[in-house]
């Protein structure tokens, strides 16, 4: 049989087929190169270079005010935590004394967009995995975080609320009673989502075994965030590293050990119980005070090296800032989640199919804006 | 009320006042494949329309609700914006091949509604094949794709393609022996027989568990072979783009579109005359008026529509392999084991007659 086979005219080979820069599963300008034989992936070559713009040189001409403003367009889904991780560099560069209020405000509307970022993940997820009702349900929710942000700050995606030394003004008088109202309602409609998604054996099936990382794979390519702690490695920056108001609240790290699609999955939807938790202990107590301390108009920070790292929706954000003494830094580099977690998609790809591939990049959460600054 | 459905008697009785016997039955076909073709397209289009309603009612949307009264006027509108549309293509593809693809599958749709009987006397072609014809012309649609996909020079295109050629001829199995297990209880390939077999009772009823069971291979079956969700490998949007027919706009992508809802509709017919009495209501509530058998039909059938419509909308999509799984190590043999049931049943005389 083997024989004829050799002997007859037929070849097959592999085949090469680009996926993106438009692609409805990239979900961006990412550019995969994969090379297939039939349904199965060979190998993924991630082409980036669409969405560059050159974050960080930009951000050797900007002063430290307007450095936070850029990396709003970074991690658009979690801007606000960006802008707080900047904050805190040039805060701890200059220690600042920081009120309790800004720092419980800061954690509060941190884990807002946390929540609002993983209720968006899980809507495009489910239309990755052909489930197209789970965006509109995923939408529903973020929205009502997203009216609760314009409230206070007039910003839906891009807050540019936190500034060096502070917030750039107090919250709106509703966002206590609103935010209250929205944990009790996501309280009732995240079950929704085990019922409509998880319990799925279609969807199980399309997730369980598929794109496994092993724990040492995972600490060996940097992976951090959810991605990370569904492979079992422990790394919750919030946890390890507490920031803001991080350190009076108690909450659990999700973790899951099987390391495929579905713990990644599994990781994400405890992440929103463990947020909601976290709100529910600072929101009734935030203390009294002042939203922002006095700092010079032009900021100059020590010379020096300054790091800070916090937890984004996507995993481990740093921000390097190597100063010379003069109102801009010397040079800014970005340690992004995304970064690291797309470098191991060709890692987990392969071998499998098309599917597959769609499901272990749709359970990686790449924003490209992130990957590509 | 005396309304005379049976349109070909009367078509032809009407020519042939005032034409030779041959031409009249000519000109009777060629009516009747009009009066069809524009049913059918309507109704396709409405299809699509109740996709969309259905699909918001699950989403938490409104749906359509601007051209027209409820959205009404919005698939008519999408039509008339596809037909004015320009029909580009590659530079590279087949032309042939890639003009001919659509009509291979819209006209495969079409054909295979001219044998449902609508009720005892509406029925365009009346053969003692029914089953066997429904079976065979449904099959020359994957033709259109496959050939669309590999025309279109196009790789996405092609995986596509590809895709549903061994997905519906897989399918297409389970299809054609659940009906078979139908026929064994009837002992007719005949529809318009099929359903007056059914005055004792539904074939579901009739033949409890081996039906039902035929019948739940049959919708997940039928389902595939439409290439719906969740069996949209075809076109598998997040993977595929738009699968096979990525390349095609305009009026020809209305063809793949419009064969898509009407076969959803054939499948739902065939169930409907198959399992559930065809234009039978239930108990013979309503046996004196027979016209209203048209509605019983088209009722049952935008059920089993609606069915497939909630199981696109709730379900994610399986894999390539994962469904061929289902198909060769489930369906195939349950379905073969189940002949076995029903010809026991048969043989034994315990179905459920009334």
């Amino acid at each position: 049989m083997d024989t004829t086979i050799a002997n007859s005219n037929f070849k097959s080979e592999e085949y090469f087929i680009n996926m993106g820069p438009q692609h409805p599963a990239t979900h961006g300008v990412l550019r995969l190169l994969l090379t297939i034989d039939g349904e199965i992936i060979k190998k993924v070559e991630p082409d980036l270079g669409y969405i560059h713009r050159s974050i960080e040189k930009m951000c050797e001409r900007d002063s430290y005010q307007q450095i936070v403003h850029l990396t709003d367009r970074m991690d658009y889904l979690s801007s606000h935590i960006n802008n707080e991780a900047v904050c805190l560099t040039v805060e701890n560069a200059l220690q600042l004394e920081i009120p309790d209020r800004v720092k419980v405000i800061r954690t509060i509307i941190g884990e807002l967009t946390r929540i609002a970022s993983h209720t968006l993940w899980w809507g495009v997820m489910g239309m990755d995995v052909g489930a197209l009702t789970t965006y509109f349900y995923g939408f529903r929710d973020r929205e009502m975080i997203n009216d609760i942000f314009e409230e206070t700050c007039g910003a839906r995606l891009t807050m540019n609320y936190n500034i060096p030394g502070g917030l750039m003004f107090d919250i709106h008088p509703n966002f206590v009673k609103r935010t209250k109202e929205f944990i009790a309602h996501f309280k009732t409609k995240l079950p929704e989502y085990d019922t409509l998604l998880t319990g799925n054996v279609i969807f199980q099936k399309r997730m369980k075994g598929v794109g496994v990382l092993t724990k040492e794979d995972a600490i060996s390519f940097g992976a951090s965030g959810p991605v990370g702690r569904g492979s079992g490695y422990s790394c919750d920056v919030r946890k390890y590293h507490p920031y803001s108001a991080l350190d009076k609240v108690t909450f659990n790290e999700a973790l899951k050990t099987e390391g495929d699609s579905f713990a990644r999955y599994q990781v994400r939807i405890q992440e929103m119980w463990e947020s909601m938790s976290i709100i529910e202990q600072l929101i009734d107590n935030i203390p009294e005070g002042d939203v922002q301390v006095a700092t010079n108009a032009v900021i100059k920070l020590p010379k020096g090296e300054f790091y800070q790292k916090v937890e984004t929706a996507r995993g481990e954000l740093g921000v390097y800032i190597n100063s010379t003494g003069t109102k801009n830094p010397y040079r800014v580099k970005f340690r992004s989640p995304g970064f690291s977690n797309l470098s191991l998609l060709n890692h987990i790809a392969v071998g499998g199919k098309i599917g597959d591939l769609v499901a272990s990049m749709a359970t990686l959460d790449l924003v490209i804006p992130d990957i590509d600054r | 009320m005396n309304i005379s459905l049976n349109i070909t008697k009367t078509i032809t009785e009407l020519l042939s006042g005032f034409m030779p016997e041959g031409a009249a039955n000519i000109g009777a076909m060629v009516t009747i494949a009009l009066i069809y073709l524009a049913i059918f397209a309507v109704a396709g289009l409405y299809l699509v329309l109740l996709e969309r309603k259905v699909a918001a009612w699950f989403q938490l949307r409104l749906g359509p609700n601007r051209v027209g009264p409820w959205g009404l006027l919005q698939t008519m509108a999408d039509a008339l914006k596809l037909v004015s549309k320009e029909l580009t293509g590659t530079v590279k593809a087949d032309k042939f091949l890639y003009n001919l693809a659509p009509y291979f599958v819209i006209v495969s749709s079409l054909m295979a509604l001219a044998v449902f009987p609508f009720t005892k006397e509406f029925q365009a072609f009346d053969i003692n094949i029914g089953i066997f014809f429904l079976i065979a012309i449904s099959s020359i649609g994957v033709i259109g794709i496959l050939l669309g996909g590999w025309a279109s020079n196009n790789k996405f295109a092609l995986i596509g393609a590809m895709r549903s050629g061994v997905q519906t001829i897989s399918y297409e199995l389970s299809v054609g022996l659940s009906l078979l297990t139908m026929v064994l209880l009837t002992g007719t390939l005949q529809l318009s027989e099929i359903v007056e077999v059914q005055k004792n009772g539904w074939l579901i009823v009739q033949g409890h568990i081996p039906a039902i069971i035929a019948f739940m291979i049959y919708m997940i079956a039928g389902t595939a072979e439409t290439n719906r969700a969740p069996f949209d490998m075809v076109e598998a949007e997040s993977e595929l783009g738009a699968g096979f027919h990525t390349e095609y706009s305009g009026m020809k992508f209305a063809y793949f579109f419009l064969a898509e809802f009407i076969n959803m509709f054939i499948i739902a017919a065939i169930a409907t005359t198959v399992f559930f009495g065809g234009w039978l209501s239930p108990f013979g509530i309503t046996e004196s008026i027979p016209w209203l058998g048209v509605f019983w039909f088209i009722g049952k059938t935008f059920l089993l529509v609606f069915l497939m419509m909630w199981f696109r909308w709730t379900f994610p999509r399986l894999r390539v392999d994962q469904l061929l799984t289902l198909e060769w190590k489930y369906l195939l043999p349950l379905n073969l084991l189940n002949i076995i049931l029903m010809a026991v049943i048969v043989w034994l005389n315990l179905t459920i007659q009334f």
